[in-house]
């Protein structure tokens, strides 16, 4: 196991709801509440959840889009928590963002060349042969016609336009990319040619990707590991193998439990579990396990007790007292060890 | 899945396959080319546009026009007035010396008042406008873009502006200034002074909609994206925001701008504009209130006053549809 390339801690973000003329916090939207994680060099961690469940919120604290509330960030052996957008810029180079939007991600009166030559701009980066053949070298290699130089984003169909998106996160040679939905907005047959093109590129540049994402078949397809989140906190992480083939966590089970089964025959032999009624508010999560309203194995405990994040099988860590295909022991053990 | 990536035709648009037929060159259509294609079809804007240059040519050649005419216009021309009843003989003087007629009293050649009164109603409304514009627009993105108590302070200014009575301060400010005042006078410290009144107290509508517009603009990613590259603010503001900022402030621009003649040609109508003798179309319709029985004395001022205001109002509107095809 190489040493981790981004090691999240106890990482927070609260938005602050004020209310009256002095701006007063009454209280505060717990987006992201205590997620700890690490990213080694080379895997693809997949961030998985309901809408609103943060993992948006998680990526762009990662970025530093925005300011994290607590916890901390180590990029690299570097603590970039709270450090200064001066200080900052030099290890942006290595970081950098895909976007979930391809139409609202590239600026309509900018032309290609100058968003995927932006990076070289903003940054001061000379090249040997110029920015234009950096950029065109850039395009062909995402798959786009090095002609397309001189044209605006408009005159693209989606799948180019996140070809042209790839194409600015990767003019830096990041080492780490952060993939905020990177595939959602688009058709179901370009969603493929994207994932493909993401794993071609991993394995060209050896990058190292944390793939947000709410869709699981994607997720499955392109990630090593998989981490799952419910309402700002994670519930379980996991090799893709044990997550989807013996899932722990009682949502996670209720997650998979909802992907669609092409087949008749298999669909009606799979148990679908239903959970019941909304996911609850962040801005008043319910006590100690957040699952626990809408879980149906729920007991006592989990309304007192939070249950902590801990390793049940070899790379298998999940955060409930009630885990399902746990090995025996360490079944026996959960609850014993709170 | 494992289509090649670049199969011809798998991922592109319907107008790109057309481009790369064999032979045909690639050529991108920016989105000032698409406008001005849209803006071609629209015949009435273009009309509008055409009489807004004829206009803009009229004030910029007045001293030509009028030498060519022979007609100076502050000459008095008291031979052509019936000094009974102190109108033009005939009516209106109406000939080939004076296409427009000449005034009731005085005899001056409104042909040649009405081009002079061009230069300083366009003159004014577009410095104005062209003062409202750029503080308009510098706090409109500055509200919008840092957002917070900044933006609480210039919104709140924009609403004392707003509230403020323009027309009593610039009447007011107009009686106090003396003939000569901050190193000017006579018609240029007039002229500056109607400028700054004008531009200064209408750049909160512009402003305003600036302000809303990067608000919206603000929260697109491909801001995030900038910022995500290392970009800071400047670059944000002029390098992205900005470009995407010029339709609307071209629109309101020109739109704008005939709101500031008739408000030019109010404040000359109400006499506190630029002083007599230098002809203005608001001093000129003031002028001929009095002599309403001699009709075309205001007429074509008045009709040069209209003619601004459509024509300018008609090419705002064609431009915000070519730019902004969205907003009908």
């Amino acid at each position: 196991m190489s040493e981790p390339l981004l090691s999240v801690q106890g990482l927070e973000k609260h938005f602050p709801v004020t209310k009256g003329l002095l701006q007063r916090q009454v209280a505060a939207v717990k987006a992201v509440d205590g997620v700890s994680f690490e990213v080694r060099k080379g895997e693809t961690l997949g961030l998985v959840g309901e809408s609103g469940c943060g993992k948006t919120t998680t990526g762009r604290l990662i970025t530093r889009l925005i300011e994290p509330t607590g916890g901390k960030i180590v990029f690299e052996g570097n603590d970039i928590t709270h450090m200064s957008q001066g200080k900052m810029r030099p290890l942006r180079r290595d970081v950098q963002m895909i976007f979930q939007d391809p139409y609202s991600s590239l600026n309509p009166r900018h032309t290609v060349g100058a968003i995927v030559g932006a990076p070289f701009r903003i940054q001061g980066i000379k090249t040997e042969q110029g920015v234009k053949k950096a950029v065109q070298d850039i395009l062909e290699l995402v798959g786009l016609n090095p002609e397309h130089y001189n044209r605006y984003p408009h005159e693209f169909s989606g799948g180019q336009r996140q070809r042209i998106g790839i194409a600015r996160t990767l003019a830096l040679k990041p080492k780490l990319i952060i993939a905020d939905e990177p595939v959602s907005a688009l058709d179901v047959s370009i969603q493929a040619q994207v994932v493909n093109l993401l794993e071609d590129l991993q394995n060209e540049l050896d990058l190292t990707y944390v793939v947000i994402a709410h869709d699981l078949s994607v997720v499955r397809h392109i990630s090593d590991r998989v981490a799952v989140m419910y309402l700002g906190k994670l519930v379980e992480l996991a090799d893709r193998k044990s997550l989807y083939e013996s899932p722990m966590h009682p949502y996670t089970n209720a997650l998979l439990s909802a992907v669609p089964i092409p087949d008749p025959k298999r669909r009606v032999e799979r148990e679908r579990i239903r959970l019941q009624g909304d996911v609850p508010s962040p801005l008043n999560p319910p006590p100690a396990c957040r699952f626990h309203t809408r879980c149906w194995k729920a007991q006592e405990i989990c309304k007192t007790v939070e249950p902590p994040l801990q390793k049940l099988a070899p790379g298998h860590e999940v955060a409930c007292h009630f885990p399902e295909n746990a090995p025996a022991a360490a079944a026996e053990a959960a609850p014993a060890a709170v | 899945m494992t289509a090649p990536l670049d199969a011809p035709g798998s991922d592109l648009g319907p107008g790109i396959l057309i481009a790369e037929r064999p032979g045909i060159p690639i050529v991108g259509r920016s989105l000032g080319q698409i406008a001005w294609m849209r803006l071609k079809r629209d015949k009435v804007a273009l009309a509008g546009g055409l009489v807004v240059i004829l206009l803009i040519l009229v004030a910029i050649f007045a001293p030509l026009i009028v030498k060519v005419l022979g007609q100076d216009p502050t000459q008095f021309n008291s031979d052509m007035i019936d000094p009974a009843t102190l109108v033009p003989k005939g009516g209106t003087g109406i000939g080939p010396d004076h296409l427009f007629g000449v005034e009731p009293v005085n005899g001056r050649d409104i042909f040649s008042r009405v081009v002079y009164g061009a230069r300083i109603s366009l003159l004014i409304a577009f410095l104005a406008t062209v003062l409202s514009v750029v503080i308009g627009t510098l706090l409109g993105v500055t509200a919008g873009y840092f957002g917070g108590i900044v933006d609480s302070i210039i919104s709140k200014t924009m609403d004392v502006f707003l509230a403020f009575p323009i027309l009593v301060f610039a009447i007011a400010l107009a009686g106090v200034i003396p003939d000569t005042a901050f190193g000017l006078s006579g018609d240029t410290l007039r002229v500056s002074l109607l400028i700054f009144i004008i531009g200064f107290f209408n750049w909160p509508y512009i402003g305003r909609i600036i302000r809303g517009q990067t608000l919206s603009l603000r929260e697109r990613e491909f801001v995030d994206a900038a910022r995500s590259l290392g970009a800071r603010g400047p670059y944000i503001i002029f390098r992205e925001m900005l470009p995407n900022l010029v339709a609307p402030i071209l629109i309101y621009a020109t739109l704008l701008i005939p709101t500031n003649v008739l408000f030019e040609a109010a404040l000359s109508f109400l006499g506190v504009g630029v002083r007599p003798p230098t002809p203005t179309w608001g001093g000129m319709l003031s002028d001929a209130v009095r002599f309403y029985t001699v009709p075309h004395f205001m007429f074509f001022p008045g009709m040069a006053i209209f003619i601004t205001v459509l024509a300018f109002n008609l090419f705002g509107d064609g431009l915000r549809d070519a730019l902004d095809p969205k907003a009908r």
